[in-house]
C-alpha cells in the first residue's frame, strides 16, 4: 500500500455516495421521480471517463516529448479504464432512458426510433468507438516504439474528437437528454438543487479516485511485466 | 494480508448476526431495517457489495506491492 490516503478517501467518498445517494432527500420531479438518484452513478461514470481520458492524453504528449516507454504504459492504461467507465456510463444510461424517455403511447419500436436519433447517444457512441479503435490500433502494431509513437498521436486525435462529439454537438441539437439548452450538455442544472450537489460532487471525486486506483494497479502490474524491456 | 482476511470474515459474520437479530425481533416491528419502504435493506446490500469490491481491490493492491518488493 503506497501513498494510501487517497485510497481511503475514495472508499469513504463512495460509501457516502451510496448511503447518502439512497437515503438523502431529492427534488420530486415528474417522470424522473426516484430515478434522479441515478445522477450520482450514471453521470459520474462520464465525468470519470472524461478525466481519465484527459490524463491519458497528457501522458501521450509526455511520451512524444520524452520517448520514455513508461509514459506510453501510463497513457494506455488510463485510456483502457476510461473506456470501461464510458461503457458503464452508456449501459446505465440505456437502462435509465428506457424507463424515463419511452413514450407510453407509442409502441416500443417507435419510441426506439425516437431514441436512436438522439444526438447525444450517437455522439457518445462515436466517441467510444474512436477509443475502441485506439485499442485495436495498439494491438495491431508489433514494434514497441512504433506502436507507442503512432498510438500517442492517435490518442491526441481521439481526445480532440471527444469535444465535438460529446461537448459541442449535444449543445446545438435538440435532445430528450436533460441539459443542452442551458449550456451544460450532461445535466440540467435546474433539475438538481443544493441537496443533490452535496452528494453529487463527492460522488464525482470518489468515482474518479476509484478509476485512478484501478488504473494504478494495472500500470504497476504492466511495469512489472515490462521491466526487462524498460531497462 | 491474513489480518485483513480475518477482519473481513469478522465484519461479514457480524453483519449476518445483525440481520438475524432483526428477523428474531418480532415484538418491535418498527425496526430501522423494516421502516420507510425498507430502503435501508437496499442500502445494506449495496454497501456490502461495495465493501466486498473494495476488499478485493485492496487485496490486489497488496499482492502487486509484494510482487514489486520481490522483483526489485
Amino acid at each position: 500500500m503506497r501513498k494510501s490516503w487517497w485510497k481511503i478517501l475514495c472508499v469513504l467518498l463512495l460509501l457516502y455516495t451510496f448511503i447518502g445517494g439512497f437515503l438523502m432527500d431529492v427534488p420530486r420531479l415528474p417522470a424522473l421521480s426516484e430515478t434522479i438518484r441515478n445522477l450520482y452513478f450514471h453521470v459520474c461514470m462520464w465525468f470519470c471517463m472524461m478525466i481519465l481520458f484527459s490524463v491519458s492524453v497528457v501522458y501521450a504528449i509526455r511520451y512524444l516529448r520524452s520517448n520514455k516507454l513508461t509514459d506510453d504504459i501510463y497513457s494506455r492504461h488510463f485510456a483502457v479504464v476510461g473506456i470501461v467507465f464510458g461503457v458503464l456510463g452508456y449501459a446505465t444510461g440505456s437502462i435509465w432512458m428506457s424507463y424515463t424517455w419511452a413514450d407510453p403511447n407509442n409502441t416500443s419500436f417507435q419510441s426506439f426510433g425516437a431514441v436512436a436519433r438522439e444526438p447525444k447517444l450517437i455522439g457518445a457512441a462515436i466517441a467510444l468507438l474512436i477509443y475502441f479503435a485506439y485499442m485495436v490500433l495498439r494491438d495491431s502494431i508489433s514494434d514497441i516504439d512504433k506502436r507507442a509513437r503512432i498510438t500517442a498521436v492517435y490518442n491526441i486525435f481521439a481526445y480532440a474528437l471527444l469535444f465535438p462529439t460529446i461537448w459541442i454537438i449535444p449543445r446545438i441539437l435538440p435532445s430528450l437528454h436533460p441539459g443542452g439548452e442551458n449550456g451544460n450538455p450532461a445535466l440540467d442544472t435546474k433539475d438538481i438543487d443544493s441537496r443533490m450537489r452535496l452528494v453529487f460532487y463527492p460522488a464525482v471525486i470518489g468515482w474518479t479516485l476509484l478509476g485512478v486506483w484501478i488504473t494504478s494497479l494495472k500500470i504497476r502490474l504492466s511495469l512489472l511485466k515490462e521491466k526487462r524491456l524498460l531497462q | 494480508m491474513r489480518k485483513i482476511k480475518y477482519l473481513a470474515a469478522l465484519i461479514i459474520s457480524l453483519l449476518v448476526t445483525l440481520i438475524n437479530y432483526a428477523q428474531d425481533d418480532k415484538v418491535e416491528m418498527a425496526d430501522t431495517m423494516r421502516s420507510n419502504g425498507r430502503i435501508y435493506v437496499v442500502v445494506a446490500v449495496v454497501v456490502l457489495i461495495l465493501v466486498g469490491l473494495f476488499l478485493y481491490l485492496l487485496r490486489l493492491d497488496k499482492k502487486i506491492t509484494n510482487l514489486e518488493k520481490n522483483s526489485s
